[in-house]
C-alpha cells in the first residue's frame, strides 16, 4: 500500500528514507527523486511558485499512479508527497519515493512515478517573478514525451 | 450538476464553482461547455479555446464526448503542470 501525500507543510526525505525502508531486511534498494523550485522559469527569476491542486481528485490519481508501479515492478514500498501552496526557490516540492529488493525496479519504478505524476495528476503551477508579475506555467511536450515511454512497457524480470 | 474551475479558468470564469441545472439537452462534456459559455462573458473567455482546456467527470480525466448525468461533479482546467 503505497504512502500518498498532498501536504503544504516541508518535505522530509530523511524521514521518507527511514519510512520507505520501514526497519525491512529484505529491502536492497530505494529510489528517491526530490524536486525542487527553480530560481529562473525561461531565464527570469523567480520570487515564488504557488500550486494549486484538486482537492479529492489529486489523491484519487496520484494512488492510481502508485498502484500502477505497483502492478509493474515488484516494489516492497512505494512513496509520493506533493506540496501544494506558496514555495521558494529552493524549497522541495515534490518526493517519490520507492523500495524494491533490487536496484533495478526500485530506479525504474520512481522514474515512472514522476514521469505520469507530472502528466496525469490536477497540480498546477503559477509562478511570481521578481519583477511582481504572476505566469501559470504552460505545460511542456517533453514532459508528455517521458510520461508516453512508459504507456507500453512492462519491465523485464529484475536482476 | 456540480461545476469546479482550477488555475486561469477559475480566473477568467471569476469563481471557483457553481451549481448548476443544466438542461436536458445537454447531455455531454462539450454541450455543458456550449451551454456554460452562453452564462457569461467570463465563461466564454475561459472556454474560447478548446485545445487548452482538459477536463475530469466525477475526479476521472475526460473528454469532450464523455456523457454527463445529473449530480456528476465536473471539472475543467488547463492541462497539468505539477512535479
Amino acid at each position: 500500500m503505497a504512502r500518498i501525500a498532498v501536504q503544504e507543510a516541508p518535505l522530509d526525505a530523511g524521514a521518507e528514507i527511514a519510512r520507505l525502508g520501514g526497519g525491512r531486511t529484505d529491502v536492497g534498494g530505494i529510489g528517491l527523486f526530490l524536486g525542487a523550485v527553480r530560481d529562473t522559469s525561461a531565464g527570469r527569476p523567480i520570487a515564488s511558485m504557488t500550486l494549486e491542486h484538486y482537492p479529492g481528485m489529486t489523491e484519487r490519481a496520484l494512488a492510481a499512479i502508485a498502484a500502477e508501479a505497483e502492478t509493474r515492478w515488484p516494489l516492497l514500498g512505494c512513496t509520493v508527497i506533493h506540496r501544494v501552496g506558496r514555495l521558494l526557490p529552493g524549497e522541495p516540492i515534490v518526493l517519490v519515493g520507492t523500495a524494491s529488493a533490487h536496484r533495478q525496479a526500485a530506479l525504474e519504478a520512481c522514474a515512472f512515478l514522476i514521469d505520469w505524476l507530472k502528466t496525469k495528476a490536477p497540480f498546477w503551477k503559477r509562478e511570481e517573478f521578481r519583477d511582481g508579475t504572476t505566469e501559470w506555467v504552460a505545460s511542456r511536450s517533453e514532459d508528455e514525451a517521458a510520461a508516453a515511454r512508459w504507456a507500453a512497457a512492462r519491465p523485464e524480470a529484475a536482476e | 450538476m456540480k461545476v469546479l474551475y482550477f488555475a486561469w479558468l477559475k480566473e477568467k470564469v471569476g469563481i471557483a464553482d457553481e451549481e448548476v441545472a443544466v438542461p436536458e439537452e445537454v447531455r455531454t462534456v462539450r454541450g455543458l461547455i456550449a451551454w456554460l459559455s452562453s452564462r457569461s462573458p467570463g465563461h466564454a473567455a475561459a472556454f474560447a479555446d478548446l485545445s487548452v482546456i482538459r477536463c475530469a467527470v466525477n475526479q476521472d480525466f475526460a473528454g469532450l464526448e464523455t456523457p454527463l448525468a445529473p449530480g456528476d461533479e465536473v471539472a475543467f482546467f488547463p492541462p497539468v503542470t505539477g512535479g
